[in-house]
């Protein structure tokens, strides 16, 4: 797997869509700054983690999410044999193949994920009851 | 103070909700999109102008698309066969989105147009996450290539419809297994049809053509495993959406519309 600088650039356009959805979030519920971002990324989403990181970092500057970390999940890729009823983890290469009829009856259970779990915003309006104990001045 | 929330959204829900409208857009007119993927220089343009050619002397009205980082040359050798062909310069960007189809298609594509092809970035990797609108995708590779590319590029590869083997002309010379390439498309993509193509000698000429047109006319289509939608298995995160999904759940089902090819295909 590529480093972080190896840039397969459609990383830069996935990093730029989980920043924009977040942005959306992020108005929708007044927060002000962004803690970290949860994304699933299976097996088979065709997503280098490291790069996504990388471009991440790089896109988020200037933006509400300056400075928030991206959690990555993995999520393995596994694979059920109707006729077998048999589950395996596909692995990579993939193997969609049954590894016991050798049919091709395969259903991919897990693995194209790519999805935004979720958002720790760092501010907002939670934060103003910390405040209070300043009413000291009324 | 922090909260912390669920989103549950599909990173590339976007492109997805517009490639699903141009699929629908272009139906509704009667047009098609084949979207065809390989790595540079696996001969797709020597490919496609044939196959453009074939279709305007058989009256097919087709159109094709070319997308390139750079150099109009793709579009003036595929204008040779007549039909209607637009270059699209990605300015560096190494994929095609829905939505800049769609937008170049505006006010360009003839409207009794029943076949677009699109000749997607050379690259494997990029443009096989976004669904384009297409109703066939095709993987292309050249013999020269090496048998294991769908186990290199398994999302390409296993996302196909169709694949394709080009430059068969050159087949002995440089050793080609085409048992161990089938092999290797069947690992990541079990049941999808291979045709054996090659522009210079005519070999498989119109093979594609007769795909894309088959596809046309509503014919089924090989749904890859890897696009099918996943299924939702796990009760413990039920049907609700997700909102109890637990963190350190290393594989529960996503509520994502994350294949790149529609579900219509599946």
């Amino acid at each position: 797997m590529s480093g972080a600088g190896k840039v397969t650039m459609h990383e830069m356009s996935i990093a730029l869509a989980v920043i924009g959805q977040v942005e959306t979030a992020a108005e929708a519920a007044g927060a002000r700054a962004v803690g970290s971002v949860r994304l699933q990324v299976g097996e088979l989403a065709g997503v280098v983690p490291d790069s996504l990181q990388f471009c991440f970092e790089l896109a988020c500057a200037g933006t509400l999410l300056e400075g928030a970390e991206l959690v990555t999940e993995p999520v393995a890729a596994r694979a059920r044999c109707e006729p077998c009823a048999g589950e395996w983890a596909v692995g990579m290469p993939p193997d969609l193949c049954c590894p016991v009829c050798g049919t091709a009856t395969a259903e991919l259970l897990s693995g194209r994920e790519l999805q935004i779990v979720s958002v720790r915003w760092e501010d907002g309006p939670t934060r103003a009851p910390i405040r209070e104990p300043i009413h000291q001045e009324r | 103070m922090c909260r912390v929330v669920d989103l549950q959204q599909a990173v590339l829900a976007k492109n997805d909700q517009c490639a699903h409208d141009l699929r629908a857009a272009l139906a509704a007119r009667g047009t098609i999109v084949v979207n065809l993927l390989s790595s540079p220089g696996s001969g797709k343009t020597a490919l496609l102008e044939q196959e453009l050619l074939l279709a305007r002397e058989r009256g097919i009205p087709v159109a094709a698309l070319t997308a390139d980082l750079a150099t109009e040359n793709d579009a003036l050798r595929l204008a040779r066969s007549g039909v209607p062909v637009k270059q699209v310069l990605t300015d560096g960007l190494c994929h095609l989105e829905a939505g800049m189809l769609g937008g170049h298609l505006d006010g360009w594509l003839p409207q009794d147009t029943r076949l677009l092809f699109v000749e997607n970035v050379g690259n494997l990797v990029c443009p096989a996450s976004y669904d384009l609108g297409e109703t066939l995708r095709v993987a292309l590779a050249s013999v020269t290539e090496g048998e294991d590319k769908p186990l290199k590029y398994p999302t390409a590869f296993g996302l196909a419809n169709l694949v394709v083997v080009t430059k068969t002309d050159i087949a002995a010379a440089v050793g080609f297994d085409e048992a161990a390439f089938r092999r290797n498309v069947q690992q990541v993509n079990p049941g999808v049809g291979v045709l054996l193509t090659s522009a210079r000698d005519g070999a498989g000429a119109g093979a594609l053509l007769e795909a894309a047109l088959d596809a046309a006319n509503g014919a089924p289509l090989h749904a890859p495993v890897m696009a099918r939608p996943q299924p939702h298995t796990h009760p413990e995160a039920g049907h609700d959406g997700g909102h109890h999904h637990s963190q350190d759940h290393s594989h529960s089902p996503s509520h994502s519309h994350a294949s790149a090819v529609p579900q219509h295909l599946a």
